[in-house]
C-alpha cells in the first residue's frame, strides 16, 4: 500500500466505527430516552419505568461504554496501520 | 444560635465549614505555587504533557460547574422527567467530543480553538469571528460561576454575597495568573476529588436513610425503607399529582422541545472552548481519546447520582413542609428564608404551608439552587457533611471559573495580540499579556458576579446554544469535509450565532416586544434553550451552500486536513 492508500483505508474504517457508535448513541438517548419513552414506560423493573430510566440513567452509562469501545477500536486500528506511538 | 450549637453539638456547622473550606483553599494555593507556569506553552496547554487520568479529572472538574453541583439536582427535582435534557445533554456531548473532535484537535496541536479555526480556514477574519464567539460564550458562562461562589459564601460563612465573590475572585486570580493552564490543571484534579466526595457522601447517607440501599443510583428505584412496600418513585408520582403537579416521571415539556434542548446541549458541550482546549494538554492523540472517556466516566459518577438526589430531596421536602403549620417548620427552613431563597407568603392566612402547582394558591417558593445545599440539613445529616457540601460547591464553581478565564485570557493574548495585532511580540511579552488579560478577565467576571445584569442567569444556559451555533459545525466540517472553505465557514458561523442571539433576544429576553412573546409563538415549538439545534442546522446549511459557489481551499490546507486525520506524530502542542 502506498502512503495515501494506507491513510484512506485507515480513515474509512474510522468513519465506519464512528457511524456505528453514533447510531447507538442516538438510539439510547433520543430513541429510548425521548421518542419511545412512553412505550418503554409501560415496562417496569424495580421502581423504574424503563423510558424514564434510559433518560435519567441508562443513556449516560451507555455513553461511557461507547467512548471506551472507541478507544479500544482505535488503538487497535492505529497499531494495524503503524500509526501508534 | 451558633454558639449554643457549638456547646451542644461540638464544633457546629460554621466552624466545620471554616475548617474544611480553609483546608481545601490552602491545598489549591499550595498546588498553584508548586506548578507555576514558566513559558507560554505551560501557560496555555500545561506544557502538553498531562497524563490522560489527570486530564480526565481536570476536564471533569472544569466541566462540572456551580450549575452541575449546586443547581442541577434542584432543577431536576422540580422538572422531573424533563430534567433528563440536562443529564443526557451534558454527558452525550462527550461522545461527540471523543469521536469527532478531540483526537483531531490534539493532532492539530496548537493552543486555542480560534487557532484551529484561523489556520484551517486560512483567514484572519475567521480567527476574529472565532475569538468573538469564544469570548461571548465564556463571559456569559463565567458570570454565573462567580454568582455561585457568592451564594455558597453567603450561606455557609455568613459573609455578604459580594464579599464572597471577591474572596473567590482573589483565589482564582492567584492560581490562574500564576500557574496558567498548568496551575489550573493540577488544582482542578484536587477540586474534582473534593467535589465528588462532597456530592457523594450526603447522597449515600440519604439513600440509606430513605431506602436502605447505599447506592443512590439503585436507591431511587427501590422501595421506601419505612416498610410500606411503596417504591420511592411511585410515592413521589403520587405526591406530585396530589398537589396538582405533573407526574414526576412524565414531565411536562413537549417531545420536540425535549429533543431540541438535549441536542443543543450535547452539541454545545462539544463546542465549548474551555472543554475543547483541555484536549490540547495531553501528549498523544490516543491520550486525547482516552482522557475524554475518563472525563465522562468521572462526570457520570456525579450526573447519575444527581437524579437520585433530586428524587430524595423532593420527596423529603414535600413531606416535611407541605400542609405543615408555619410555626413549627424546622430550623433549616428559617436559615434559608434568611437568604431569600425560600419564601413563604401565607395567602389564605391559615398559618399552614400550602405547596401546590396552582400559582394563585401556592404559598411556598423554593429556589432550585438550594436543593443540594439544603439537602443535608433537610435530612438531618451531621454538621461536617453540611460543611463538606459548601467546600464542594466552591470547588465546582472555582474550577470552572478558572478554566473559562484561561480561555478568555488566551483568546486575547494569543489570538488577538500575538496572531493579529502584534505578531512580533516576544514569548516573554506574550506571557505577560496572558497574565494581564487573566487579571482583567477576573475583574470583569467579578463585576458581573456582584452586579448580575438581570439577563445573566437567563443567558448562561444559552451559552451552549451559542457554542452549538458557532464552533461545532465549523470544527466538524473542518475535519470531515476537506472541500470546506473559508467563505462557507465564516458565513456559517456568523449566520448561526446571529440567529441564536436574535432568537434569544426575542423569545428569552423579550427585547423586541412590549411583553415577552408567549410559548405558542416559538418556532416549531422550540424554546430558546433548544434553538441552538436549529441555529446549528442553519450554520451547516449556509456553510455548505456558500462553499458550493466559492473556491476550494488551497492545496496546503487540504494537505493539513489529511495530516490531522492521521494520529501519529502529534508531538508537543508547541510547534508554532
Amino acid at each position: 500500500m502506498t502512503k495515501e492508500e494506507k491513510a484512506t483505508a485507515y480513515w474509512k474504517t474510522n468513519i465506519k466505527y464512528v457511524l456505528i457508535l453514533l447510531s447507538v448513541w442516538f438510539l439510547v438517548s433520543y430513541g429510548a430516552g425521548i421518542l419511545f419513552k412512553d412505550a418503554l414506560n409501560t415496562i417496569k423493573f424495580g421502581g423504574f419505568k424503563l423510558g424514564f430510566w434510559f433518560a435519567q440513567q441508562g443513556s449516560m452509562y451507555v455513553f461511557v461504554i461507547l467512548i471506551f469501545i472507541y478507544v479500544r477500536l482505535m488503538n487497535r486500528l492505529d497499531k494495524k496501520y503503524g500509526y501508534d506511538e | 444560635m451558633m454558639n449554643s450549637l457549638l456547646v451542644v453539638e461540638g464544633l457546629g456547622v460554621q466552624n466545620w465549614t471554616y475548617i474544611i473550606v480553609g483546608l481545601t483553599f490552602a491545598l489549591y494555593i499550595g498546588i498553584a505555587i508548586w506548578s507555576r507556569a514558566s513559558s507560554t506553552n505551560d501557560f496555555y496547554v500545561a506544557g502538553g504533557g498531562v497524563s490522560p487520568l489527570a486530564n480526565g479529572m481536570a476536564t471533569a472538574a472544569d466541566w462540572m460547574s456551580a450549575a452541575s453541583f449546586i443547581s442541577m439536582a434542584g432543577i431536576i427535582s422540580f422538572a422531573g422527567y424533563d430534567g433528563a435534557v440536562y443529564l443526557m445533554g451534558w454527558t452525550g456531548g462527550y461522545v461527540l467530543l471523543a469521536l469527532l473532535l478531540a483526537p483531531y484537535l490534539r493532532k492539530f496541536g496548537k493552543f486555542t480553538v480560534p487557532d484551529f479555526i484561523g489556520d484551517r480556514y486560512y483567514s484572519k477574519t475567521a480567527r476574529i469571528v472565532a475569538v468573538f464567539c469564544a469570548l461571548l460564550v465564556s463571559f456569559t458562562y463565567v458570570a454565573g460561576q462567580m454568582r455561585g461562589v457568592g451564594i455558597v459564601f453567603s450561606r455557609f460563612l455568613e459573609v455578604e454575597i459580594n464579599t464572597g465573590v471577591i474572596i473567590g475572585m482573589l483565589i482564582v486570580l492567584f492560581y490562574a495568573v500564576l500557574g496558567g493552564m498548568k496551575g489550573i490543571t493540577y488544582t482542578q484534579v484536587a477540586q474534582y476529588c473534593v467535589l465528588i466526595f462532597a456530592f457523594m457522601v450526603p447522597a449515600i447517607f440519604i439513600s440509606i436513610q430513605m431506602t436502605g440501599n447505599p447506592i443512590p443510583q439503585l436507591g431511587f428505584g427501590s422501595e421506601l425503607a419505612n416498610g410500606s412496600g411503596t417504591y420511592v418513585l411511585d410515592k413521589l408520582d403520587g405526591l406530585s399529582t396530589e398537589l396538582g403537579f405533573a407526574e414526576y416521571t412524565e414531565g411536562s415539556k413537549s417531545l420536540i422541545d425535549v429533543f431540541a434542548i438535549t441536542l443543543a446541549l450535547m452539541v454545545g458541550t462539544a463546542g465549548l472552548p474551555h472543554v475543547i482546549v483541555r484536549f490540547f494538554t495531553v501528549k498523544r492523540v490516543r491520550d486525547a481519546r482516552k482522557s475524554a472517556g475518563i472525563a465522562l466516566l468521572l462526570i457520570v459518577l456525579l450526573y447519575s447520582t444527581a437524579p437520585a438526589v433530586a428524587v430524595f430531596a423532593r420527596t423529603n421536602m414535600i413531606e416535611t413542609v407541605s400542609n405543615q403549620p408555619y410555626a413549627s417548620v424546622p430550623q433549616w427552613f428559617k436559615t434559608w428564608e434568611g437568604t431569600g431563597l425560600i419564601t413563604f407568603t401565607d395567602k389564605n392566612k391559615d398559618g399552614i404551608i400550602q405547596y401546590v402547582a396552582d400559582p394563585n394558591q401556592n404559598e411556598l417558593v423554593v429556589d432550585n439552587d438550594i436543593m443540594v445545599l439544603a439537602n443535608p440539613e433537610i435530612a438531618n445529616l451531621p454538621d461536617w457533611v453540611i460543611a463538606l457540601v459548601a467546600a464542594g460547591g466552591l470547588a465546582a464553581a472555582l474550577s470552572t471559573a478558572a478554566g473559562l478565564l484561561l480561555v478568555i485570557s488566551s483568546s486575547v493574548s494569543h489570538d488577538l495580540i500575538k496572531k493579529i495585532i502584534k505578531p512580533s511580540i516576544s514569548e516573554k511579552g506574550e506571557l505577560i499579556a496572558a497574565r494581564l488579560s487573566a487579571v482583567a478577565a477576573v475583574c470583569v467576571a467579578g463585576y458581573f458576579g456582584i452586579h448580575p445584569p438581570g439577563f445573566v442567569a437567563a443567558v448562561v444556559a444559552l451559552a451552549f446554544g451559542l457554542a452549538a451555533a458557532s464552533f461545532f459545525p465549523a470544527i466538524i466540517l473542518g475535519v470531515f469535509y476537506k472541500r470546506m472553505n473559508k467563505e462557507g465557514a465564516i458565513a456559517g458561523m456568523i449566520v448561526g450565532i446571529t440567529a441564536m442571539l436574535l432568537y434569544m433576544m426575542k423569545y428569552k429576553l423579550g427585547w423586541f416586544d412590549e411583553v415577552l412573546p408567549d410559548k405558542s409563538e416559538w418556532w416549531f415549538g422550540i424554546s430558546p434553550e433548544g434553538f441552538g439545534t436549529l441555529a446549528m442546522i442553519l450554520n451547516f446549511i449556509v456553510s455548505i451552500t456558500i462553499m458550493r459557489f466559492t473556491k476550494a481551499p488551497p492545496k496546503e490546507v487540504q494537505d493539513m486536513v489529511e495530516e490531522i486525520r492521521i494520529p501519529s506524530g502529534a508531538g508537543e502542542a508547541s510547534k508554532h
